[in-house]
This record gives structure tokens, sequence and C-alpha cells, in this order.
């Protein structure tokens, strides 16, 4: 088991798993996002590669409504 | 034909606006559409995580092959949060590299931080953004942004959302007279005349969302905005007459006109 912190909330999920692995399990595959992990971009080129490590925290955003 | 050009790419639509404080995304899309925008302001927020995996994304509504898209940094209070902010924002539109930039001193009144908006400026041209970069009315930050090498700067008519209009129309004035870039006044709009005046101080495009988005009848103000926007460019390429304290210069003829009958007392 792998602690990720995603979007500020701790979560526990069953590693090894790679960034698109991830997305799948939060059912966000094929949503317009944008992912950094750890201050890092991560390219949406590399989801299927990057694997993710124990502690690691993620942010994923969207576009909203702004002025 | 008289375009706005920014990096490069030339726009028919003076009036950019913001798609914030909507409704709905219906409302949203109206209203840009009643406006004739074509660069629309979003702002990069973290997505809801194991809710409705359905929700429609703003971005379906406002698609990018349509409409360019202007992600900001509000909610920025330091250089390098909105650098990350921009980082992303260039990543969720695949590559696109012109942005809007704003780093805010305080919650209260959101006006701009300008030492670390100098700061995230530098950063972002150094990676290779194209950088709208929003500002105090101060004519010496300004410049600066120009000269660090920001795309357009934006300086503020008063505080966001307050609607209260052009607070320091000389300050602009001398922000346009000294620029080589592009001019837009963004924040503080409230309604037509407002963008009308900025125009006519010579501003190359006004940004603009609480003044849309706050109205009664938003569709109907963005249509107003659209028309003020066009009015003021107008005005302002038509060369206005000189402001005078009195010009003893009527518009009809001084002579030829009746004599006048002398009333006499009885």
């Amino acid at each position: 088991m792998i602690s990720l912190t995603i979007n500020g909330t701790a979560r526990r999920f069953d590693g090894p798993l790679s960034v698109a692995e991830l997305l799948e399990r939060l059912e966000l595959t094929g949503k317009r996002i944008a992912l950094e992990r750890n201050g890092e971009i991560v390219p949406r080129g590399s989801f299927q590669e990057q694997r993710l490590a124990d502690g690691d925290k993620l942010e994923v955003v969207v576009a909203v409504g702004g002025g | 034909m008289d375009q706005l050009i920014i990096a490069g790419k030339p726009y028919s639509s003076r009036l950019l606006v913001g798609t914030g404080k909507y409704k709905d995304f219906a409302q949203t899309r109206a209203a840009v559409e009643a406006s004739g925008a074509q660069i629309v302001t979003v702002a990069i927020r973290r997505t809801n995580i194991g809710q409705n995996p359905n929700e429609p994304n703003l971005l379906d509504a406002l698609p990018p092959s349509r409409y360019t898209i202007l992600p900001n940094t509000a909610g920025c209070y330091t250089a390098q949060d909105a650098v990350r902010t921009l980082r992303l924002a260039r990543e969720l539109l695949d590559g696109h590299a012109l942005v809007k930039l704003e780093v805010l001193g305080d919650p209260r009144t959101l006006y701009p931080n300008v030492v670390e908006t100098l700061s995230a400026a530098e950063t972002l041209v150094k990676e290779g953004f194209q950088v709208m970069v929003y500002t105090s009315d101060d004519p010496i930050i300004a410049k600066r942004l120009e000269e660090i090498g920001c795309v357009a700067v934006m300086p503020l008519a008063s505080l966001i959302g307050s609607g209260m209009g052009i607070l320091n129309p000389y300050n602009l004035q001398i922000i346009i007279e000294n620029a080589k870039l592009p001019v837009l006044v963004d924040a503080g709009v409230g309604t037509a005349s407002d963008a009308a005046i900025a125009m006519e101080l010579g501003c190359d495009g006004v940004l603009m969302n609480t003044a849309i988005a706050a109205a009664k009848d938003p569709v109907r103000m963005a249509s107003a905005m659209r028309k003020a926007v066009e009015a003021g460019r107008e005005a302002y390429l038509a060369g206005r007459m000189a402001k005078k304290l009195y010009s003893a210069s009527p518009s009809s003829p001084t002579s030829g006109a009746i004599a006048p009958i002398q009333n006499k007392v009885a």
C-alpha cells in the first residue's frame, strides 16, 4: 500500500501504480486535467510510465470559471 | 482593419471577458457570445475527486478550438504559486503559452502585489510564456513589466469586482503614452460607459468579468459592453474635439439672426 496526498487529502492505494492507473481509479481518465507531483508538472505523455511513490503529493487541476 | 494584436496574433474583438460568477455554463456561454469576446479567462483549480465523474467541464461550453482560453493566477499571493499555476495551465491547454498573470496582495481589496508580480513575470517570460500581466496603475511598474518581456500590460481601473470604473484616468494616460505594448484595462469596470472611457483614453482593450456577470441581465450587459468598446475605440480613432472651459464658438451662424425686439416699459 502506498499513501498519496491528492489535492490535500491523504489516500491509500494498492501500489505500485502509474499516474495513468491512479487517474483511472479516480475516474479521471480522458478528462482534461493537469497534474503536479511534488511540485513538478507531470506531462500527459508520461502518465503511463511515471510510477507514483509512497508519500507523493499530487495536485490535479482543471479549468473553471474565473476573471 | 483595426485589430488588437497580442503576441503577434490579431483579434477583431477588443473586449476580453472572464467566465466567473455566472449562474451556470449556459449563461456563461450566452454572455460570452453576446460580448463578441474571442479571449476568455479561466481559473485553474483542484478537480473534485470522487464526485460526479460526468460533471460537465467549462471547456466543453467554451472549447479551446473556438476561443482563446487565457488561464489566470487568481488566488495566488506569491510569485512561486503563480508560476506553478501557469505551468499547470500550459500543460492543461496543450502547450498554449498565452497567460494572464495576477499576484494579489491581500484577499480583502484584491489589490495586486506588484513586487511578486515583477518576480513572477521574470520567471514566466524566461520559461517562454506570453504574459498578459495584471498590475496597478503605477506607470513605472507598467514600464518595468514591459521591459521584462510581457506581451501586454493590464492596469486596473479600480479594485477587482468593485464596479467603480476608472478612478485614475491620468495614470492610465501616462501608461498608454509610455507603452510600446498593448495596454488593456483589467478590473473595476462597472458599466458600459466605463469601458467606453477606457477605449477613448487610448486603451487597446478592456478585460472584465463582474461587470457582466453581476449585472441584472448579464447577456444584455455583455451586448452593451461589446458596443461600448467598439464605440469608445471608434471615438478614439476619430479624434475627439478639444475640451475648453468655454469656446464662444456656437455651432450656428452668428450673423443673419432676426433683430431682437426691445420691449418698451409703459
